[in-house]
């Protein structure tokens, strides 16, 4: 029982907060939100010279062998600069699903150029709202002779517009029960449309939809059965590391905050000499403490040692607790930066924004409450 | 970084465990889970303790030197977590984790050497003399006065909230030695002994019913000069040093875990007619489950930031808001869930020991008396709005 960070752990936030503060100055996030892809590439290619792509996935491949610890430190530090790259698409969601699932060849012929930062890939399996849970898929995907055909609607795919190739969830007709399979399918094949738009905060979003798009056999990731228990696995891993940037939103907020009431004065004293600011300030700073460790717990606890019951508990609860300590921190930071707080002047706007999205991702608050409540009393009962 | 315990802490555990077994009986076990107030009373704590001081585990903070176990920050937790969930008394804190400490740092070799033994084997039951009539919050403005008389001090005025005062045969107190125009310069730190000629306890009853705290009255009360510690009018150091022990120093979240468990086994139970079927309890139960969480990983934290010879700073304020708003949070959702049971206002004292069979059933006894002791969590040891300003002030730098 021991939660000191090891000297490499240490090591790696150094790292991550130089270099977001080298690259995600005010400037520089306002000018990589106007790239059509919603982030700069040469920062996709730092990521990759830092060894970054490759931090969750296993030596073999090129990786670094991390865990979710890692994936939460450099998480944090994304979040406090609110950095836009694709990275919990191309290497927590898609990437990771690669190499736990994917044949020796996909394993192979993809993780190396997605550590290199040449290949960025999509996670496209949501249809409804996320409320529904992940095992509601109707996209479909039939088999003969020349390979596959997929046919089906994806909503909220995150950075899809700059994927060069997208990993689907589908159905199998044949297939018994709830089986779900995922394709790998690249960008430009035939019958794959995409639509695509901003996302809340910077980044981008899309919406896609597959009329009967030709697929060739090894198209689908793995050797067959049913990909949902990886799927959550994946996603649960996903909302610990959501979780870790949502802390590290909640910190650039708090900070710009706390200087501000330091510095704005009314009735000829800063706002932080009213016991009314500084006792909504000392809550903001808890539920930041907060959040921090719930971030840090989900991430010691949703590895692959833990079993799937505890590693949901534990991403969910993470949702849960920082969901609500991000809001009300991020509510508070505009409401005591007065008007200026709803302006596009600052950049508290875009984090708020991006609260929104930490909200909205992989679940409510509401749904992931629900979640532990169910969890937690099977888990008691068993 | 891990969470999980290591072979060697968890055959600690397995030896503290076996140790509960054999030493903390049936009936001390009962009395103490229907124990209502902070502290548990003396019958029950003085046999626990009697155990608990022939292995050497009274005092799991002390370093050996003065009698502790010598144990690691996670043996300590190890050890907190495992009396706390076998529901053991609680031993008073105001001995071993407020006077104690403060003795160590500040007190003289002849003190250390007297005290801290009697610490350790329960001998002396010690109280706090902090808040006065006028001086809550505003701790500073106190005004016990102790004038120096030859070898002694001549103390006179009014100490107030003083928990178990009753039974304890001493006092630390914060008394004024002076004036001067910063109020904390003329403060210091005594020890006074309770049979001392000239005191007068007045016992407060609390809307539980219980009585747990006194106003203690000096009039003219000799305290032999010997019993200053530290420098005169250095004792708002020592009291500053010893209010950080009481709020953060030891770990609370095991203690809170174990009301969380108590109220989730009466969630499961006919006496709450299975409250955990409805859906709103069972998301109460879910949220504080989170929220001790959240606590207990910032305790451990603390414990490795200890263990790593690091200081872990104004963090006790923290730790002090959660950990008593959370203990609200249980005791709240313990009454929402005995219902109409909730009607029945018991005040005889003590539960463990009643005449006649009461008309709720034992299991739903204690519920509403420690919700209405319990308003005071966020009350005393500096008020959650105290901690606010503490942490605004000294983490945030308003």
């Amino acid at each position: 029982m021991d939660l000191s960070p090891s000297e490499a752990q240490r090591m790696l936030r150094h790292s991550a907060e130089r270099f977001i503060a080298e690259h995600y100055g005010p400037a520089a996030r306002r000018h990589a939100m106007q790239d059509p892809m919603g982030f700069k590439r040469e920062n996709w290619r730092k990521l990759a010279d830092l060894g970054w792509l490759g931090l969750p996935f296993p030596e073999e491949v090129g990786g670094f062998g991390g865990g979710p610890v890692e994936v939460a430190i450099l998480m944090e530090e994304f979040g406090r600069g609110l950095a836009t790259e694709p990275y919990l698409s191309t290497v927590l969601l898609a990437g990771t699903l690669i190499a736990e699932c994917g044949t020796e060849e996909q394993r192979m012929g993809l993780l190396p150029a997605i550590i290199n930062g040449e290949r960025l890939l999509s996670f496209a399996h949501y249809e409804s709202d996320a409320r529904a849970g992940l095992s509601e898929v109707h996209t479909v995907a039939h088999t003969d002779n020349q390979g596959w055909m997929l046919h089906g609607r994806k909503m909220a795919v995150l950075d899809a517009v700059s994927a060069d190739v997208h990993m689907v969830s589908a159905r199998l007709p044949d297939a018994q029960g709830v089986g779900i399979a995922l394709f790998l399918v690249p960008k430009d094949a035939a019958g794959v449309r995409l639509r695509d738009a901003p996302r809340l905060g910077g980044g981008r979003v899309a919406e896609l939809t597959f009329e009967q798009a030709r697929l060739p056999p090894d198209a689908r990731l793995g050797t067959g059965g049913d990909m949902l228990p990886a799927i959550e696995g994946v996603v649960d891993r996903a909302v610990a590391a959501l979780c870790a940037e949502a802390a590290g939103m909640m910190r650039s907020m708090f900070d710009a905050t706390l200087d501000y009431t330091k510095v704005r004065k009314q009735f000829g004293r800063p706002l932080g000499a009213n016991q009314v600011i500084r006792h909504r300030l000392a809550d903001m700073y808890v539920q930041c403490e907060e959040a921090r460790a719930m971030a840090a717990r989900a991430a010691l606890l949703v590895g692959a040692d833990t079993d799937s019951t505890q590693r949901s508990l534990a991403a969910s609860g993470a949702k849960v607790k920082i969901g609500r300590c991000a809001r009300n921190v991020a509510e508070q930071a505009v409401q005591l930066h007065g008007a200026m707080g709803v302006t596009d002047e600052l950049n508290l706007g875009l984090y708020f924004k991006r609260v929104l999205v930490f909200e909205a991702l992989f679940g409510s608050v509401d749904y992931h409450l629900q979640r532990h409540v169910k969890l937690f009393g099977n888990s008691r009962s068993e | 970084m891990a969470l999980s315990c290591t072979p060697e802490e968890l055959r600690f555990r397995d030896e503290v465990r076996a140790f509960i077994a054999a030493r903390l009986s049936p009936e001390l076990r009962r009395a103490s889970s229907l124990n209502v107030s902070f502290f548990s009373d003396p019958d029950i704590v003085a046999p626990w303790q009697r155990a608990l001081h022939e292995r050497g585990w009274v005092a799991p903070g002390w370093p050996q030197e003065h009698g502790g176990p010598g144990w690691t920050a996670p043996q300590r937790w190890i050890f907190e977590s495992e009396c706390a969930a076998a529901g053991a008394p609680q031993l008073s804190p105001m001995g071993i984790k407020m006077v104690g400490p403060v003795l160590m740092r500040f007190g003289t070799s002849a003190q250390k050497k007297f005290y801290l033994p009697r610490i350790l084997s329960g001998e002396d039951r010690w109280c706090q003399g902090y808040s006065e009539p006028g001086s809550g919050s505003d701790l500073a403005s106190l005004k016990t006065r102790a004038v120096r008389r030859g070898d002694h001090y001549i103390v006179n005025g009014t100490k107030i909230w003083t928990t178990h005062a009753h039974f304890a045969n001493r006092m630390f107190a914060l008394v004024r030695t002076s004036d001067e125009p910063r109020q904390q310069d003329g403060i210091s730190f005594l020890l006074i002994d309770m049979a001392s000629p000239g005191i007068t306890i007045r016992p407060i009853m609390m809307i539980s019913g219980d009585h747990d705290v006194n106003q203690v009255f000096f009039d003219e009360v000799k305290v032999p000069v010997t019993n200053l510690v530290g420098e005169e009018g250095r004792g708002w150091t020592c009291g500053k040093y010893l209010l950080e022990f009481e709020r953060g120093g030891g770990v609370n979240s095991p203690k809170l875990r174990y009301a969380l468990e108590k109220v989730r086994g009466l969630a499961n139970s006919d006496l709450s007619y299975k409250a955990i079927s409805h859906p709103e309890i069972a998301t109460k139960l879910s949220e504080i489950e989170l929220d001790v969480q959240t606590l207990e990983f910032l305790e451990l934290q603390v414990l490795s930031a200890l263990q790593r010879g690091e200081n872990p700073g104004p963090v006790s304020s923290v730790l002090k808001l959660r950990a008593s708003e959370i203990h609200q949070a249980i005791s709240r959702v313990g009454v929402e869930m005995v219902g109409q049971n909730a009607l029945v206002e018991e005040r005889r004292r003590p539960l463990h020991a009643l005449n006649d069979t009461p008309i709720i059933p034992e299991g739903v006894l204690s519920v509403v008396p420690r919700h209405l002791n319990g308003r005071a969590n966020t009350i005393f040891g500096g008020s959650s709005e105290i901690q606010r300003d503490i942490i605004a002030k000294q983490v945030l730098g308003l």
